[in-house]
């Protein structure tokens, strides 16, 4: 039942996925750190692309390596945090913090394993195209889509709230 | 005879591709394709510099390059051979790894763009269905190497170089999404070899071309402004501006690696004139009906260059913004208007065929166009220049 997409590509892209989120974690300069999730992002967009998911792995790079990632970096540099503080990046909690990375991730392949059963096996790849997935946005998820949509505008207006208050004081 | 002409290089392909077994067929078919694309490009990055350097010359009123070669015409191969020639150097502070990886990455990227451009009829690489969004993808990413290139060197300018292309390339990719987005609104398609079928077809003569329309000349225009910011030329050219930022983010590149981000810079331009275009200039369409018989690959080439004789143009024109200037540009103005633009292609899609629709929405992107321009320049006083340090 299994769908033979354990392939030597997927293997080899998701050791590079993994050594990427692993190094970003354990790098010790914050920008390589941001530079070592990029090289996640890309792995986990081609993944997407193996299984022939084209809308989603192109909005991943757009997305997480056009945005995400270059938000993150001018983040680091606009808060002086690129330096390197002496007593190491690794914050004392990391056992609280490994027993819930452990509980998640314990949640999320719960999740997925009862998933894979209730599909029906052998089925044939589904070919979604981009045209598809506009109609279904735009159709049946409209009501969710306008919902993001209100939320980010509402970020964006805030944030833009927030930064007019700081000027207006500071004259 | 003529039709030979137009597919000459997709028969060239097939000729070459039948030497080899029937397996290899489609990897050598690609090879060929991808060697084409690597050669073809900086080739005409080439031309383009010479073009870019005799005609600043010509508007600045001086020679331009005219000593190697007659009339100069060799000095890309001079200019080539020196950056291949000359010391790499690195930075002692700089952070190698990154360093080095910056100008490959830039390059890669860029490169990867071409790959779903239609240059001539059955001329794509990869006909692939969200096209366009490939493409934006690969251009979002050229972000990440200019921040590499500017954060590794270790140097006050190149940081600074790299922050305001890093902001400049975040302003100016929202109205550059949303511009071609009406296009992919008009044609119900992210796949570039449907956009050009769309435009490739006559009534009197004349191509329905997206530029002919209220939206599309409006899209145009935005689109323009915004990958002109992208690709970091004049008069957006502040990452690198050199009577600020010595030269910006590649402050501290040399030799090669320099001649990379060059490369970079101009097949990044030529790319993103490709996709201009392609989707609003008809792609490799004939513009009259009578001239259907040129190879399509001529029109598709010969308008990339046309752009960029533009961008020379503008460079040879405009002065250099400020930074304030630049980003009240992109979210006061250029922003609005190309969200107004989406709205105003909707409504054209549902007025139905006539002339109603052209008057209204020429109309209201006119209206808009002067209210917000107006509006823009309450806030500027033009009183008479004063001159702080030259009298």
């Amino acid at each position: 039942m299994r769908v033979p997409a354990m392939t030597i590509v997927f293997y080899v892209i998701a050791a590079i996925t993994v050594a990427g989120a692993l190094a970003a974690m354990l790098l010790k300069n914050t920008v390589h750190c941001a530079l070592a999730l990029t090289v996640a992002f890309a792995g986990l967009a081609i993944q997407f692309l193996e299984l022939d998911a084209q809308f989603a792995g192109f909005a991943q790079i757009l997305v997480y390596i056009g945005a995400v990632a270059i938000l993150v970096v001018f983040a680091i540099l606009l808060t002086r945090g690129s330096e390197t503080p002496k007593e190491g990046v690794f914050s004392k909690t990391w056992l609280a913090g490994l027993a819930i990375a452990a509980m998640v991730f314990a949640v999320l392949s719960w999740a997925v394993l009862n998933s894979t059963s209730s599909l029906p096996g052998d089925s044939p790849k589904p070919t979604v195209s981009v045209l598809e997935i506009g109609n279904a946005l735009m159709g049946r998820y409209v009501l969710p889509l306008e919902i993001v949509a209100v939320l980010l505008t509402s970020a964006l207006i805030g944030a833009v709230i927030v930064a007019k208050h700081e000027k207006g004081s500071a004259k | 005879m003529i039709k030979n002409a137009d597919q000459i290089f997709v028969l060239l392909q097939h000729w070459i591709m039948s030497f080899f077994p029937s397996v290899l067929q489609p990897i050598v078919g690609v090879l060929l394709a991808v060697v084409t694309i690597i050669c073809v490009f900086p080739a005409l990055f080439a031309i383009a510099v010479l073009l870019e350097r005799k005609g600043l010359g010509r508007m600045q009123n001086r020679f331009g390059p005219n000593r190697v070669g007659p009339l100069g015409i060799l000095q890309p191969v001079a200019d080539g051979l020196k950056s291949l020639t000359k010391e790499d150097i690195v930075p002692t502070s700089a952070d190698a790894v990154v360093h080095f990886l910056a100008p490959v990455f830039l390059v890669v990227v860029v490169f990867m763009g071409y790959a779903v451009l239609p240059m001539g009829r059955n001329m794509t690489l990869v006909n692939m269905d969200a096209g366009l969004l490939f493409f934006f993808a690969m251009g979002a990413s050229t972000e990440l190497s200019v921040f590499m290139a500017g954060w590794s060197s270790r140097n006050k300018y190149s940081l600074l170089g790299a922050m305001r292309a890093v902001a400049q390339m975040i302003s100016y990719e929202v109205p550059l999404l949303l511009s071609s987005l009406v296009v992919v609104m008009m044609t119900g398609s992210m796949n570039l070899g449907r956009i050009v079928d769309a435009q490739n077809q006559y009534s009197w003569g004349l191509p329905h071309w997206y530029i002919f329309t209220p939206w599309g000349f409006a899209a145009f225009l935005l689109y323009a402004i915004a990958t002109t910011a992208e690709s970091n030329r004049s008069p957006f050219d502040l990452p690198e501006g050199e009577s600020e930022l010595v030269a910006g983010y590649f402050t501290e590149y040399s030799g090669f690696k320099f001649a990379l981000f060059f490369l970079g810079e101009y097949v990044g331009m030529l790319s993103v004139s490709g996709l201009g275009t392609t989707l609003f200039l008809g792609g490799w369409s004939a513009p009259f009906s009578f001239l259907t018989w040129v190879p399509s690959w001529i029109w598709f080439f010969g308008k990339v260059m046309m752009s960029i004789c533009v961008f020379i143009w503008l460079r040879g024109t405009l002065p250099r913004m400020r930074q304030d200037q630049l980003m009240n540009f992109a979210w006061k103005f250029v922003l609005p208007l190309s969200l107004l633009n989406v709205f105003v292609a909707a409504l054209w899609r549902f007025l139905g065929d006539g002339w109603a629709r052209w008057g209204v929405c020429s109309a209201i992107l006119l209206v808009a166009y002067f209210v917000m321009a107006k509006v823009g320049m309450k806030s500027e006083h033009f009183g008479p220049r004063s001159y702080r340090y030259a009298e």
